[in-house]
């Protein structure tokens, strides 16, 4: 039984590359790019893991975050965010919020794979930080 | 002997030529090189317009029957001219400052804008006036006689009626040319004035060309004329020292109250320190119309037979000599006089007409109001024009059934009697500030009725019921209301009497009215405005905060003054208080303000109940209104420099609270940006590393990859790459525009051929709906000097965004390009959107203004900071213009390159 992803993202070179990195190591990768239906989305698709965008259009990647860990089915599935805007408040936004893991674009993508593998290691782990380099 | 025809030919091309003046001055006008056409001197001129047929020809006749009492006719303007500090100033300060456009005008506005004494005013006008337009139709058409009769063998005997008619049609014509060309809101009249300097020059010359032709022509010098008039009658006259003074005031009076004389006067001022010089050269030129009176006088009645007509004598003198030029000169000279009295007199009266009488008819007749009718320009010019054509019309008719009576100068008297009714309203309104608007329609009905029954009325004779016996019996026969003995004062001369008995009740009613009535708010306000003009010029105040939104207010000067007058008194106010754009806060300081420009074209009552329509909202609001401006004007009195302080506290504060809303929004703006450009950046770099990684580790060997994804991932690779590139462009672009070191390439171009550039580059772009381009190209074909690169980008720009923004279903940009008088060009573009909402109009040119954040954004919020500074370089500004329906961006551009500043 493959590992299931939700890749919540709106532009389609990035998906393209996630895609292809997670594909490859194994995972079955969904995605969906609307920020205003993607709670919906989450509570259809039942993934293991959601990779969250912050700027979505529709709404936010905070509120999403925040509609997904108000709702106690949610409540430890495993969400790593993704974010183009690497400042500090934005990370504490993020932790405030109930994020599992936050990761700051560009990526790697050997650090891409072990943040979404350690997150389905650790189960409902604290946070864990992936920095954009290495 | 000079033969009719080539009289008529004479003055038909005189006519011509001064129409062709009169257009030449407009022309210069128009184009703002007027020069010397604004000098004192040309001022003054336009004064003679004093000197009318009566003058010109009349004089001497009065001399003839009256002796030296025709000099009074000089002596009262004299003295007004030579006093002009004490009156004359300050008129010509209240009638700039108020904008005040006639005498009715004047009376109306200081006696709290009343319609009622704006109506009186100007029947009394019309009524005093048209006999005086009688006359000098009368007088033209008497001097055609005069040649015809000293043709007999020619068998043109000109019919008197049809030479008036022809002359009243030919002034209303020349009069709505040049008199309604434009809606200035100075009412001045460029052309006009022109011709009428050049018509009082020519009247000078025609005078006194006679008077030297019969001192050294005919008699034998100054020795011999002397004795001449030693001999004459003339100076037989006995000379009646109270109807002499009394003449001397009337005329002065007159010199005040007549509305041609206002007209010139105060309306047409250009400058206050204009009157300087005419104080003393106006005197002079009235020395020298009046120096050869009593010499052709005496001659005449010495050399022509007994029947000949002494008004007349300043023609028949030289014909009966057989000077043809000299006839010609005078004849012209007469017609100068005549004309321009006609034209001047026409121009004030259909101002008043049209702005007391027809403009609120028929903004009460309509029940929308003036915010939602078309363009009142329109009305206000066709209601002028008939006014004109009705004045004159007036004056035709009068003379018609009048029948021409034989002596000029008594109708004169009669029409100066008439209109000197104003003055205790005039006068007691700048000088006494307990006057109201009860008194002066008193005094003015009084003296108005006391002069059409003792004075006007009478001059009909039987006609109007005045018969022997009404006027040595009374009516009913009661003695005391004998019309030439009131009240049983008898043995008087009957001009006296009548000017005594109607200015005094006229006064005393004036007076007492004022003292038993309250004055509303309003008067009280005006008469304080009036009053102490000097002590606090320019700053009246009528309107409280109100409702009115500048953008309302902007959309409805924009149809009663004209686009761009509108648009850039708005912008001049926004820019006084300090704000950009073109809409100021509507400060009690700019209604007024607003409300003088406004009275310039539709007058001041009107204007003010226009104006009350938006800023007051409800009419009810007015009286309320009215209490405030009381107040305020009291406060103003008490503390003037206070208010000054105050107002510059006001102003300051007002300037920093801007600033500071500034700021904040931008610092927000700012902290969007980093995060914005954050994003932009990060976004296709985030791919180039995933998919390069992507292929270093495919070539690494770990797995193969077919050659189709290869291709697919670099092509992605480079795609980011060249978006990256083409942000950092607009960033690098506008870093080197915003620190001016952007190397501009200047050359001669066609904005019409920039603009096809910018459009050709737009169609190929982007998909977007179909766009519908309107645009006047003739208009566009303008030599301009700039950067034409720059400029298309800039082009390119405001069209994309049309594409881009425009939410109208049938997306249309209007594209309108205009050279302006101070050699700038201006191009408009204007969609059919929504328009940009007012709390956004000023921040949209900052960087990364993306308004509709981030959702159908092409760019990076770049362009129009980009076309900011792009403009800026080429030396001009671009603008938000409200107020247009759509988005509308406005850009004004030097048309030939200067140093950069």
């Amino acid at each position: 039984m493959g590992k299931r992803v939700l890749l919540i993202e709106d532009e389609p070179n990035i998906i393209e590359a996630i895609r292809f990195i997670l594909s490859r190591d194994g995972w079955i990768v969904e995605t969906h790019s609307d920020g205003a239906s993607a709670v919906g989305a989450v509570n259809a698709k039942q993934p293991d893991i959601v990779i969250l965008d912050v700027m979505l259009p529709g709404k936010s990647g905070f509120d999403i975050l925040r509609d997904l860990r108000a709702d106690p089915e949610h409540a430890a599935l495993p969400i790593l965010m993704l974010t183009a805007r690497g400042q500090k408040k934005d990370r504490d936004m993020a932790q405030a919020a109930g994020v599992s893991a936050f990761m700051t674009k560009p990526f790697s993508n050997s650090g891409m794979l072990d943040a979404v593998n350690g997150l389905m290691a650790a189960g409902d782990a604290p946070v864990v930080d992936v920095s954009g380099d290495g | 002997m000079l033969p009719f025809n080539i009289l008529v030919l004479a003055c038909l091309s005189y006519a011509g030529f001064l129409f062709a003046v009169a257009f030449w001055a407009e022309k210069r006008a128009e184009r703002g090189e007027l020069g010397w056409l604004r000098s004192p001197m040309i001022y003054t001129l336009s004064l003679s317009i004093y000197c009318t047929a009566w003058t010109f020809y009349g004089a001497v006749g009065y001399a003839a029957r009256s002796g030296l009492e025709f000099a009074t006719i000089y002596m009262g303007p004299t003295m007004v001219m030579i006093g002009w500090w004490w009156i004359l100033r300050k008129l010509v300060r209240i009638g700039r400052t108020q904008r005040i456009t006639s005498v009715a005008d004047l009376i109306s506005s200081r006696y709290g804008k009343s319609t009622t004494l704006g109506v009186l005013v100007t029947v009394l006008a019309v009524v005093g006036t048209t006999p005086y337009i009688a006359l000098q139709l009368q007088s033209v058409a008497l001097s055609f006689a005069v040649f015809g009769l000293a043709n007999p063998g020619r068998l043109v005997l000109p019919d008197l009626n049809n030479t008036a008619l022809w002359v009243a049609a030919g002034l209303a014509l020349f009069t709505i040319v040049f008199g309604t060309r434009n809606l200035d809101a100075n009412e001045r009249h460029h052309g006009v004035v022109t011709a009428i300097a050049l018509e009082a020059i020519v009247k000078f010359f025609g005078l006194v060309g006679v008077g030297i032709f019969v001192v050294w022509g005919i008699g034998d010098g100054v020795s011999d004329m002397l004795a001449r008039i030693d001999a004459s009658p003339v100076t037989n006259v006995d000379i009646d020292g109270t109807r002499f003074l009394t003449l001397t005031i009337l005329s002065g009076a007159a010199f005040l109250t007549l509305p041609r004389m206002f007209q010139v006067l105060v309306v047409e001022n250009a400058e206050e320190r204009h009157l300087f010089t005419a104080s003393w050269a106006f005197p002079l030129y009235l020395f020298g119309m009046s120096l050869f009176v009593i010499p052709i006088a005496v001659v005449g009645l010495d050399v022509l037979p007994d029947t000949s007509n002494p008004d007349m004598f300043v023609l028949t003198l030289p014909l009966k000599y057989d000077q043809q030029a000299l006839a010609t000169l005078s004849f012209l000279g007469g017609f100068s006089s005549a004309t321009s009295m006609v034209i001047v007199a026409a121009i004030a009266l259909s101002t008043m007409v049209s702005n007391h009488i027809v403009m609120p008819i028929w903004l009460s007749s309509r029940k929308e109001g003036a915010t939602v009718v078309g363009d009142v320009r329109s009305v206000v010019l066709l209601s002028r024009r008939l006014s004109i054509a009705g004045v004159l019309a007036l004056g035709y008719l009068y003379f018609h059934f009048s029948g021409g009576s034989e002596a000029l100068a008594a109708i004169g008297l009669i029409s100066f009697t008439g209109i000197a009714q104003v003055l205790p309203a005039m006068l007691g309104g700048i000088f006494w500030r307990g006057g109201t608007r009860t008194g002066a329609i008193a005094g003015l009905l009084i003296g108005f009725t006391v002069w059409a029954y003792t004075m006007f009325l009478p001059s009909f004779g039987d006609a109007a019921g005045f018969t022997t016996d009404l006027l040595t019996h009374g009516p009913w026969g009661i003695d005391m209301l004998r019309p030439q003995a009131l009240f049983g004062v008898e043995g008087v001369d009957p001009v006296v009497h009548a000017v005594v008995w109607s200015l005094a009740l006229n006064t005393g009613a004036f007076i007492v009215g004022s003292l038993l009535s309250f004055p509303r708010p309003v008067e009280r306000l005006q008469g304080a405005q009036f009053v102490n003009i000097f002590e606090h010029t320019g700053s009246t105040r009528s309107w409280s905060h109100g409702t009115a939104e500048a953008e309302d207010l902007l959309v409805m000067a924009q149809r009663i003054i004209g686009a761009s007058e509108a648009q850039a008194l708005f912008y001049a106010e926004a820019d006084a208080q300090g704000k950009q754009g073109y809409l100021p806060d509507p400060t009690p300081q700019f209604l007024e303000r607003l409300e003088r420009e406004l009275a310039g074209s539709v007058g001041a009552a009107t204007a003010h109940a226009m104006l009350g329509q938006i800023a007051g909202g409800l009419v009810v609001s007015v009286e309320d209104l009215m209490a405030v401006a009381d107040e305020a004007a009291q406060l103003l009195e008490h503390s003037s420099q206070l208010e000054a302080q105050s107002e510059e506290l006001a102003r300051t504060a007002r300037k920093l609270r801007e600033a500071n809303e500034k700021l904040t929004v931008l610092s927000i703006q700012k902290d969007a940006f980093l995060s914005q450009i954050s994003h932009e950046l990060r976004t296709p770099m985030t791919s180039i590393r995933a998919f390069s990684e992507i292929l270093r580790d495919g070539s690494a060997g770990t797995e193969e990859m077919d050659p189709e994804s290869l291709t697919r991932f670099s092509g992605i690779i480079h795609d980011e790459a060249r978006r990256l590139t083409r942000l950092l462009d607009d960033l690098l672009d506008l870093s080197v525009l915003e620190n001016g070191q952007v190397s501009l390439n200047w050359s001669r171009t066609n904005l019409h051929d920039v603009i096809d550039r910018a459009l050709v580059a737009t169609e190929q772009g982007l998909e977007g709906r179909d766009l519908i381009i309107e645009r006047n190209e003739v208009s566009e074909h303008i030599a301009i000097e700039t950067d034409a690169d720059r400029l298309a980008q800039v082009f390119i720009n405001l069209v994309a965004n049309v594409r881009k923004y425009c939410v109208n279903d049938a997306p249309v940009l209007r594209i309108s390009a205009r050279r302006l008088e101070n050699d700038h060009i201006q191009v408009d573009f204007t969609d059919n959107g929504i328009g940009i909402p007012a709390q956004n109009q000023t921040v949209i040119f900052e960087k990364f203004s993306r308004l509709s954040d981030q959702a159908k954004a092409g760019g990076a919020g770049l362009g129009l900071a980009i076309c900011r500074e792009i403009v800026d370089n080429l030396g001009g500004s671009i603008s938000y213009l409200p107020g247009q329906g759509g988005a509308s961006f406005r850009i004004d551009l030097p048309r030939v390159h200067t140093k950069k500043r």
